[in-house]
């Protein structure tokens, strides 16, 4: 019986404070639907009347169709490369065991106790005396600042494929890249969402290294268009809602469909 | 694959060019950068140890250090505090676990910009409408006083990054074996007793890659900060990131926040190192 009720005690507790946790979201959407003065007469008030303007010009403002396919090009590239290129320097130096896979490994380790912002001032005037701030650019940053982890994690996995199976596939003919490409990639696909999740995480979401590379009006990420937007529209909050809800909506959608993958790629990527 | 195959090499290229060229070069280069009077154009005059000794008695930057540091220390409690209590709720028998899980952790996936900004909104208008409605003058004014910045950073942080956390503690407790619980049960303790000397044991490692993660997160923190405060009022609630982007690509002096930027790696490296020595200290103990 005393069970029981601490059970119902917690659950009651755990129900407030996600109506808590969520209670940003709903603030924000709510307002989003009222007209200017709605907002200022009665903040946390339904609306009095449910409008859609809103959001129909903070999309074209947003350019939003064009944000969100700059978001998901340079999201996407990024990741399957991070994810390709990663595991087959993973793969290279776990069946590789000699002093320089070692070193190697553990630049690549080491890497990761390096913040951005101590590299930024050099790298952008570099990429910027040889042309290079621009998307693809851009795209290659990614890949030098994602593979450490990436190749952390997988070099972990590697470790527990047995080298027989290599030798196997080359008696029967196979050279390396057929070997990685045919056998140990597919094996190492678990890992392989995981990386793509922590990966397509942070990139979705950066700030301020896209916009010290991409300044071109037409290029911006969704972050970065939401910036001047935002910056724009500050004191009137019923744009500046619209706009925030409308760009929260792919992550949502994706977080919908893929939660239980994303919060084990997230407890497997920490945990590590 | 031995070192001379073609195929290491080919293999190792595409990450080893990236790395290099994004990440340890700039690295060398801003060491050196750091040294000189470099302002971005130009070529850079040796000036020694001179940037390094203006940032000793550079008030706006100390500022920005210790306010760093205090909000630091108070995020790594908050955050440790309500991550832990969310995953304990969670991993409990209660039947909303998996919902309240996917909950609590939503904020993780939004980036820390569009947060900052939905926040300045709930600080300014909500907190605003709140103060009318009920006549208490503590809701009125928020991010316009240092304080109150400080606090609205400290609660923007802890609802996005307590769920991350959850998440490190969840699969530590699940790794807890249900029959010692229940062993100590039939033995008598009571609820705290069985979490002070089962759970809690078991849970330990779990403290030290969450303090170490929310420390590295807290101390290298830009986005939440620029969206939510932009370090208004007068700089006061600007943190050390910022500080570095502002001096650079702002008022133009790169080597000077180059060398900000390079004290700013010993510190995350130092701190970071000390992590990866406490765990390989614990291994070698288990």
């Amino acid at each position: 019986m005393r069970e029981k009720w601490k059970l119902w005690l917690l659950g009651f507790i755990g129900f407030i404070l996600a109506i808590l946790w969520l209670s940003p979201f709903y603030l924000m959407i709510v307002n989003a639907f009222k007209m200017k003065r709605d907002i200022f007469a009665d903040t946390l008030g339904l609306p009095s009347a449910w409008t859609f303007e809103n959001f129909v010009q903070a999309f074209e403002q947003l350019d939003f169709l064009r944000t969100l396919f700059n978001s998901l090009l340079i999201s996407g590239v990024s990741v399957v490369i991070i994810i390709i290129f990663s595991a087959m320097a993973a793969y290279a130096l776990s069946r590789n065991k000699s002093k320089i896979s070692s070193l190697l490994f553990f630049v690549f380790v080491a890497a990761m106790l390096i913040p951005f912002q101590s590299v930024m001032i050099p790298l952008v005037a570099q990429f910027g005396q040889f042309g290079m701030l621009n998307k693809a650019g851009l795209i290659f940053m990614y890949l030098g600042f994602g593979c450490s982890l990436s190749i952390f994690l997988y070099h972990g996995t590697l470790k527990g494929i047995p080298v027989s199976l290599d030798e196997a596939a080359k008696i029967d003919g196979a050279n390396r890249f057929q070997i990685f490409w045919h056998i140990i990639f597919p094996l190492l696909k678990p890992m392989s969402i995981t990386v793509g999740i922590l990966n397509v995480i942070w990139i979705w979401n950066d700030y301020l290294l896209p916009s010290l590379v991409i300044g071109g009006a037409g290029s911006e990420t969704i972050p970065l268009k939401l910036f001047f937007f935002f910056g724009q529209y500050t004191k009137q909050w019923h744009l500046a809602l619209a706009g925030l809800t409308l760009s929260i909506i792919p992550v949502i959608i994706a977080y919908f469909f893929a939660q239980r993958q994303i919060i084990k790629g997230i407890a497997d990527g920490a945990v590590k | 694959m031995r070192n001379r195959d073609a195929a290491y090499w080919l293999f190792l290229t595409p990450v080893l060019a990236a790395l290099i060229l994004v990440v340890i070069v700039p690295l060398i280069y801003g060491f050196y950068y750091s040294f000189t009077n470099w302002n971005g154009l130009g070529t850079p005059d040796f000036i020694g140890l001179k940037n390094y000794l203006d940032l000793f008695t550079d008030k706006g930057f100390l500022d920005t250090f210790w306010f760093t540091i205090k909000f630091s220390v108070a995020a790594i409690v908050v955050i440790n505090i309500i991550g832990l209590s969310l995953a304990l709720i969670v991993t409990s028998k209660i039947k909303s676990s998996n919902i309240l899980r996917t909950v609590f952790f939503m904020p993780n996936l939004i980036g820390g910009l569009i947060l900052g900004f939905i926040w300045q909104f709930i600080f300014i208008k909500v907190f605003g409408a709140i103060g009318d409605l009920t006549g208490i003058e503590a809701f009125n004014g928020w991010l316009s006083t240092t304080d109150t910045g400080f606090w609205g950073l400290i609660i923007l942080t802890s609802w996005q990054m307590a769920g991350y956390i959850m998440i490190i503690y969840i699969a530590y407790l699940q790794a807890v074996p249900e029959d010692l619980i229940e062993a100590a049960k039939i033995d008598g303790a009571n609820t705290f007793q069985r979490f002070r000397h089962i759970t809690f044991p078991l849970v330990a490692p779990a403290f030290t890659v969450s303090l170490f993660l929310t420390l590295s997160h807290s101390f290298k923190i830009y986005d939440q900060n620029l969206s939510l405060t932009n370090g208004a009022p007068y700089n006061s609630t600007e943190m050390v990131a910022m500080n570095i982007v502002k001096s650079a690509f702002t008022e133009n002096d790169m080597a000077y926040a180059q060398a900000k930027a390079v004290i700013f790696f010993v510190i995350v490296a130092v701190v970071s190192l000390t992590q990866v020595y406490i765990n390989k200290k614990r291994e070698v103990e288990l």
